[in-house]
């Protein structure tokens, strides 16, 4: 009894969460699907580590910090274009995406410094 | 009409007091530059102490070398035979800064010598420390907190006393890379900005170069961000401010060689990664608490708890068995000996040698922060009155830094900034109350009628405008400002205010504000004593006054110039790892040990052939290929820092590798002596008897002036050493090894044939007896 109603509440939980995000903009789903891309990407990279081994470290610290990275600007960036976010209603997207853009200005050229 | 007026009137006032705050900033940053200069006007423009000699040297190598062959420096002058590799081994931001400061000048045709820039450095980082810190207090509070503060932090003496013109250590970037970091960090906390968060990343860049003790930023920050978490005020800019930083920090970390691998490897670290992730799930929780109604979040939280615990669990698991089985648990010594200040004693003799690195005394916290010291629970309780982010990071900062002052001395240093930014808004909002009391009772009853109903609506704005330019007045540092207090506040403003505040009655403002600035004048008097008196000492001359005058005792350059002029250019000089950095850079020699310490069983292997008699120590320094030994020694004059107050160190130093030598055969009943009670082993030690030859020729008695007893053994001669200098006061002795004898006679002869008939049998009569490697 106990089960199938538990079961039931996953089933109407899975199926909220999915109409909940149906329902958020499309430049916020891109934004997403670029996050989705650089978590898998570094996750591939760690699984690649653990089956060659870690030689060089700087160059797998950087591959996968540079994925993770981008994630976190990506995520930044998303919650300053989020409408919904009332502390942001005054940033400008435009500057919101300068900023981006110059963080991974800034990541990147560390990356190409510490790949090795 | 009315508007108009007073809205042009508003931007005159802002204007004024953006001007007057401009100028009152220049001033701190003056003063803050002349405050440190002492030491060269009573002096001479020299560099400092032990290790600014090191920076100093590897300064010269960079700006004649090159940024390349800095990088790639391997140095074979010093830890001879074993070498250091600067490039990974030092904290290049000082060296870079000061070099890249001479190249400018000398690019415009300004030919400043590089030991004048490596001298001027400290005061002129310590003038854009102040101006960080008025930044960094006007995000926390306004800009009147942000301008006493600034004026406090120019002057506090913990901090001039290792920031003062020719200190030319890590520290005097440092601070200024510390307080600058923090600034961007609560700016991009209050704004929410990305930009502000890559200038964050790049200053905590800058700030790793410079000091080891960047660790307590990448602690601190992490630590702030829980308690932000905790306390229910997590916001959408907290991410934007931590989660950026640890990515680009943890790389930019990984760059600086010395830190290397260690960004990502040791426990200091962790705790940033922890609350990264700890942060990504309270973000991912709020973020679907936003999207799902109230009911279908309690079923998704109920999910996620029974499922993901068991998963939390086993991860957790993983990574403290991964971390317990070091020994230190990941932890350096040093960072260790923070956290239990009894693990250096105990392990780490090295670490417990340093006098920097004991707890401070009661009355050191009151000469390096006077004032300050009472002010600080004033500035804490006014951070609490709005508690914001930016306040509780400040409360926070206070209270670590508090406790790790309490740990080691040096790190006094870190709670100066610290007690400025608390001082500094205790005494503004202090002024606040009193000069807005005094207003009130000046202005506001006259006034009160016609400006209320006007007003009444546009009175919150107003405040917070007129508020700011009000504060920019209430510094107390400049009195000539003290008229132009009055004019700029609004007389509705007091109207208003007057029924949320307590005014209090005008003569208890007035003998308020005077009290208040009596204070400052009494800090101000005890910062210049400080700086002029304690702080200004180069150490590397010394004077005293008698009454026939100033005697300068130069002895230590005497000697070191004597080395360079001597000597040939590839000899080995052995001393006591003190003076490692002052003989490289001033005489040029290869050194056995210095300052680095980074090699323990070198400095024992120097400890022990100073702990033995003459032929073992004579053995231990011909293996090094040493040709001088130089010893410092106070004796005929009385300075109390020689090498005969550290035989201690050295004997327990050497004692902890070498156990041949055991610390109870130089004391006497416990206690260490040099006089005719002392030991035989002490009496026949290197140390001694390179310290007191021929002493007992200076007054007949051989009457040391620092252990204030005559020494024991008075007539002698060495046999395996002979004195090559002594300066003129007797502080530096410089000896040559004798070079072995030509001719095999007597004993050795014997012993040397015995040798070559029985090859096995002396290792195991060896091991029967005492294990001494030199023999």
């Amino acid at each position: 009894m106990g089960k199938s109603a538990t079961t039931s509440d996953v089933h109407a939980l899975f199926h909220s969460l999915r109409s909940a995000y149906a329902a958020t903009a499309n430049h916020l789903k891109i934004i997403d699907l670029y996050i989705v891309f650089a978590i898998v990407t570094a996750v591939i990279q760690v699984a690649y580590m653990a089956i060659v081994g870690s030689f060089p470290f700087n160059s797998f610290l950087s591959g996968v910090l540079s994925c993770v990275g981008t994630a976190v600007l990506a995520v930044s960036l998303r919650i300053q274009v989020n409408k919904d976010n009332k502390e942001f209603k005054d940033l400008p997207p435009e500057r919101a995406f300068a900023d981006f853009v110059l963080c991974n200005l800034v990541l990147h050229l560390v990356i190409m410094n510490f790949l090795g | 009409m009315a508007a108009q007026e007073t809205s042009q009137s508003a931007t005159f006032r802002h204007a004024f007091g953006n001007v007057l705050s401009f100028a009152v900033l220049l001033l701190i940053g003056v003063m803050a530059f002349s405050i440190r200069l002492f030491s060269v006007i009573k002096y001479e423009s020299v560099i400092h102490e032990f290790d600014p000699y090191f920076n100093y040297r590897v300064t010269q190598f960079l700006t004649k070398s090159g940024v390349y062959d800095f990088w790639n420096w391997f140095d074979d002058r010093t830890w001879y035979p074993l070498g250091r590799v600067i490039g990974g081994t030092v904290y290049p931001g000082l060296t870079l800064t000061a070099g890249t400061l001479w190249w400018i000048l000398n690019s415009i045709n300004i030919p400043l010598s590089v030991e004048t820039v490596c001298v001027f450095t400290a005061p002129v980082f310590s003038a854009f420390a102040s101006w960080a810190t008025y930044l960094l207090t006007k995000e926390i509070k306004g800009a009147g907190a942000g301008l006493t503060a600034a004026a406090l932090l120019a002057m506090v003496p913990s901090y001039i006393s290792r920031s003062v013109a020719g200190s030319y250590d890590n520290e005097a970037v440092a601070i200024f890379a510390l307080i600058f970091t923090f600034y961007l960090y609560i700016k991009t906390l209050n704004t929410g900005s990305l930009f502000y968060a890559t200038l964050n990343a790049i200053a905590y860049f800058y700030m790793v170069c410079s000091w080891g003790g960047y660790t307590f930023i990448i602690n601190l920050i992490p630590m702030h961000v829980l308690l932000c978490i905790v306390t229910g005020r997590y916001s959408p800019r907290l991410y934007i401010a931590y989660a950026p930083l640890v990515v680009l920090g943890t790389l930019l970390a990984a760059l600086v060689p010395v830190v290397g691998f260690n960004a990502v490897m040791t426990s200091e670290h962790f705790a940033s990664f922890l609350v990264f992730i700890i942060i990504h799930v309270v973000a991912l929780v709020y973020y679907i608490k936003g999207i799902l109604t109230p009911q279908m979040f309690k079923v998704a939280v109920t999910l996620v708890v029974s499922v993901g615990m068991v998963l939390c669990v086993a991860v957790l698991a993983v990574l403290i068995a991964l971390v317990a089985s070091s020994p230190t648990k990941g932890w350096s010594g040093r960072s260790l000996s923070l956290l239990d200040p009894t693990y250096a004693s105990k392990y780490i003799p090295i670490i417990a040698s340093v006098s920097e690195h004991q707890p401070p005394t009661w009355p050191s916290y009151f000469m390096d922060i006077n004032v300050l010291a009472f002010l600080v629970p004033a500035g804490i309780i006014a951070c609490f009155l709005p508690l914001s982010d930016a306040s509780s990071f400040a409360v926070l900062y206070i209270v670590t830094s508090v406790y790790f002052s309490g740990v080691m001395v040096r790190l006094m240093l870190v709670l100066a900034p610290a007690a400025c930014i608390m001082s500094g808004i205790a005494l503004s909002e202090a002024f606040d109350v009193f000069t807005r009391s005094i207003k009130f009772h000046l202005v506001g009853t006259t006034q009160n009628p016609q400006d209320n109903a006007g007003d009444a609506t546009k009175v919150t704005q107003n405040d917070v405008k007129s508020e700011k330019s009000e504060d920019t007045v209430k510094e107390r540092s400049s009195r000539k400002s003290k008229k132009d207090k009055e004019n700029i506040e609004k007389p509705s403003l007091v109207s208003r205010v007057e029924k949320r505040l307590l005014v209090l009655p005008l003569e208890t403002s007035v003998m308020a504000v005077f009290l208040l600035v009596l204070l400052g004048a009494f800090y101000v008097v005890h910062c210049v004593w400080a700086a002029a008196e304690a702080y200004s000492a180069p150490s590397i001359v010394l004077t005293s006054r008698s009454h026939d005058g100033l005697h300068v005792f130069d002895d230590f350059r005497e000697a070191y110039a004597w080395l360079s002029h001597n000597t040939e250019v590839d000899d080995k000089v052995a001393s006591w790892w003190d003076y490692g950095y002052q003989t490289t850079a001033m005489a040029n020699r290869t050194v056995i040990v210095d300052n680095n310490t980074w090699n323990n069983t070198h400095i024992a292997t120097v400890g022990t052939a100073m702990s033995s008699p003459e032929k073992a120590a004579w053995d231990i320094f011909n293996s090094l290929d040493v040709k001088y030994v130089l010893v410092v020694f106070g004796g005929l004059v009385g300075y109390p820092s020689d090498d005969i107050n550290k035989f201690l160190w050295m004997v327990r130093i050497g004692g902890g590798v070498f156990p041949h030598i055991k610390e109870p055969d130089y004391l006497r009943d416990g206690q260490y002596r040099i006089d005719s009670q002392a030991t035989p082993t002490m009496l026949n030690s290197l140390m001694y008897k390179l310290s007191y030859f021929r002493f007992v020729e200076t007054d007949g008695r051989g009457y040391d002036r620092v252990r204030n007893t005559e020494i024991g053994k008075k007539h002698f001669k060495l046999t395996h050493f002979e004195e090559v200098f002594t300066t003129h006061h007797w502080m530096v002795r410089i000896y040559k090894l004798k070079s072995p004898r030509n001719r095999i006679r007597g004993k050795t002869k014997r012993s040397k044939s015995s040798l070559q008939k029985s090859g096995t049998s002396p290792s195991s009569k060896r091991s029967t007896r005492k294990r001494n490697p030199w023999q």
